[in-house]
């Protein structure tokens, strides 16, 4: 299991530069979180719960207020929960099917990519569908991914009919006895009906071959996105059963704090961020080391007087 | 839904000021607390929204809302002038080079629509203005990104420039230009691979080719769904390129797309197409004044305005 140990110790550094437990503090707290695309009314609900834990405690000191602090946020992000669910739902002795979707250019192909190789290097056997056939380009990126990932690639010619790709995917990596089964789909913004109806449909076809799947939907979300991923979250997650999310992008200057508010109010919990184009690039999601970027910024002006 | 508009915002609090004689200070000071939260959940930055609310409050505070009948109404009407003022007047225009052809360059992070737009530009370069357009594939690092650029070109059936993978984005901008010269294409766009306006080396491979090609145009391509960042990333790409203007892409969503005003207020430059959708015919002029009620929560904002 993970220690909580060291998020708190470096919440404690970051409180260490406020000598007082004050309105400022919480201003700066307050903009920190926000810029962080957290969303304001789940950073106004944080610090309000903050203020009344302060009061009800008589904290002054901020060395005081870490503990709340750093309980407060893990709580935000785990709720009740525990932190296994962050792990992939494989099956052991029979193909996993896992379908990704998500808005136009977040990632998905490229996550495939990234994923098809962990997965291949961990021993198991995997094939790719390429069941965007619809954007430009679409079939050939995932070809030079499965080249790179050193997997197969299930493909029809493009504008044909998704559906029909996925299963033929699943059917051809039955037949090699592949292990895990990765879909793409194209992106499609979700106020889009038409579309999403597509994918509830390609999303049935998985079903009706195979009971239980899909083993995972995983949507994927791009950190630089605001307080809009979370409608893509609602309705992914009504058109496909979302089960897990990956935060791509995490690389730049983007936080991606709305994955909070989305794990709080539908708990879909994030399972892997993406931290560049390589092909290693792929990591697994670490829920304490995440919040706390979410202040690396009020950490970092550290020639700043403390207040 | 997750955000309401801001005239659902402001409901309660003009319900209470309407029995009122008089407006207070503090009515302003809730009012525009309302609108505060109503850019803020539209991501606009919350630095842009700081200035922008003191000017509101000063305008507030003023005796044009506080003497009217109907407050709540006029600190909207006072917002959407602002915000529309702030957003800039509508600017459509592509450059014209004195000589032919005409650069431009299309640059963003990754997935923000870069390739996609070269191919909507030069639709609506030929279609409007009867260019004959050559397509520059410079991105060679993104898997099949050529590829991509070729399928846009057969379906316009407009020739593409290409070297392949292994030449260098610089060299490709430059002996484009020269094919362009000698096959009378008089506009030439370059679409370069997506990149991280904190990745130094690719970042200097940008300001090369601006160097080399000398562009008419430098397009940001943003995608309307940023969040808070969109501040970095345009006030970066604008420090290390001066970009001419910007493309604010997948506006067919339902995102509120409040980079719009970030964008501009940290760069100054203006919004010049909107994407709106994924097809080669779907890029239109930015409308600002639309733009502003869309961040404020589209009709009934001027719905509210009317019934003032
Ligand atoms: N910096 C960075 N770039 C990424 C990451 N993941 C993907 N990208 C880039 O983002 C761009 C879009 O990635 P794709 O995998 O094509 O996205 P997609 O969701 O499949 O896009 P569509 O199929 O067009 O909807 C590419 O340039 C990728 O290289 C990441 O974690 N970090
Ligand atoms: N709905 C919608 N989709 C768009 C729009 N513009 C681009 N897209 C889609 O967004 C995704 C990314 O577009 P690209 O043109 O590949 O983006 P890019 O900036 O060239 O990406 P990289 O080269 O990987 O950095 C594709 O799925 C496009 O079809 C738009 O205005 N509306
Ligand atoms: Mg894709
Ligand atoms: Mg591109």
């Amino acid at each position: 299991t993970k220690t909580r140990s060291s998020f708190s110790s470096k919440i404690n550094d970051l409180v260490a530069k406020y000598r007082k437990v004050d309105e400022d503090f919480f201003e700066d707290l307050e903009e920190i979180l926000i810029s962080a695309d957290v969303g304001v009314s789940t950073v106004m609900d944080l610090i309000d719960e903050l203020k009344l834990e302060v009061k009800r405690q008589n904290i002054k000191e901020t060395t005081q207020v870490k503990e709340v602090i750093s309980e407060k946020l893990v709580e935000i992000y785990y709720g009740d929960d525990d932190e296994a669910v962050e792990e992939l739902n494989l099956q052991k002795d029979q193909l996993s099917v896992i379908l990704f979707v998500g808005v136009n250019g977040v990632g998905k192909t490229t996550t495939i990519g990234k994923l098809a190789y962990k997965l291949k290097e961990e021993g198991k056997k995997v094939v790719l569908a390429a069941g965007d056939t619809f954007r430009a380009g679409a079939i050939e990126q995932l070809e030079v991914w499965g080249e790179r990932a050193g997997v197969d690639v299930i493909k029809h010619s493009a504008g044909s009919d998704p559906a029909a790709v996925i299963f033929d995917g699943i059917k051809a990596a039955q037949s090699r006895k592949a292990d895990v089964l990765l879909c793409d789909t194209a992106g499609r913004l979700q106020n889009k009906v038409n579309l999403m109806n597509e994918l509830t449909k390609v999303k049935r076809v998985i079903e009706k071959e195979i009971p239980g799947a899909p083993h995972e939907v995983l949507l994927v979300l791009d950190a630089t996105t605001g307080q809009n991923a979370m409608s893509q979250a609602k309705t992914f997650s009504a058109a496909t059963d979302v089960s897990g999310i990956v935060l791509t992008k995490l690389d730049g200057t983007a936080k991606g704090g709305i994955v909070l508010a989305i794990r709080n109010e539908l708990e879909i919990p994030v399972k892997f961020v993406g931290l560049g184009e390589k092909i290693t690039d792929l990591q697994s999601f670490d829920a304490q080391a995440f919040v706390f970027g979410l202040f690396a910024d009020m950490l970092e002006d550290d020639d700043q007087p403390a207040k | 839904m997750a955000f309401e508009g801001l005239a659902d915002r402001l409901q309660s609090t003009i319900q209470k000021i309407k029995g009122k004689g008089k407006v207070t200070e503090q009515d302003v000071k809730e009012m525009t607390r309302e609108v505060r939260l109503a850019l803020l959940e539209a991501d606009v930055n919350f630095k842009v929204v700081k200035d922008f609310i003191k000017r509101i409050k000063e305008r507030a505070i003023d005796q044009e809302v506080m003497e009217s009948l109907t407050p709540g109404q006029q600190v909207i009407k006072v917002v959407k002038e602002e915000l529309t003022t702030l957003m800039g007047g509508e600017q459509s225009k592509i450059a014209v080079a004195d000589r032919s052809p005409t650069v431009i360059m299309m640059v963003g992070l990754q997935g923000a629509g870069k390739t996609t737009t070269t191919g909507k530009l030069a639709n609506l370069l030929r279609k409007k203005f009867n260019r004959s357009p050559l397509l520059v594939a410079a991105d060679v690092y993104r898997p099949a990104a050529i590829n991509q650029l070729q399928t846009l070109g057969k379906q316009l059936d407009m020739p593409v420039f290409s070297l392949g993978t292994e030449a260098n984005p610089v060299d490709i901008a430059n002996q484009a230009i020269e094919q362009a010269k000698n096959n009378h294409n008089d506009y030439v766009i370059i679409d370069t691979a997506g990149r991280l306006h904190v990745d130094n080396d690719l970042m200097a491979e940008l300001q090369q080719i601006k160097a080399d090609v000398k562009p008419d145009e430098i397009f940001l391509v943003v995608d309307a769904m940023t969040g808070q960042d969109a501040v970095n990333v345009a006030e970066s790409f604008n420090e290390q390129l001066d970009i001419t203007g910007v493309v604010l892409t997948k506006l067919d969503g339902d995102t509120r797309g409040g980079a719009a005003l970030s964008i501009k207020a940290v760069t100054d430059k203006p919004i010049k197409f909107a994407g709106m959708g994924e097809k080669l015919d779907e890029l239109e002029a930015f409308h600002p004044e639309r733009m502003a009620s869309r961040i404020l929560g589209m009709g009934d904002v001027l719905s509210l305005i009317e019934k003032a």
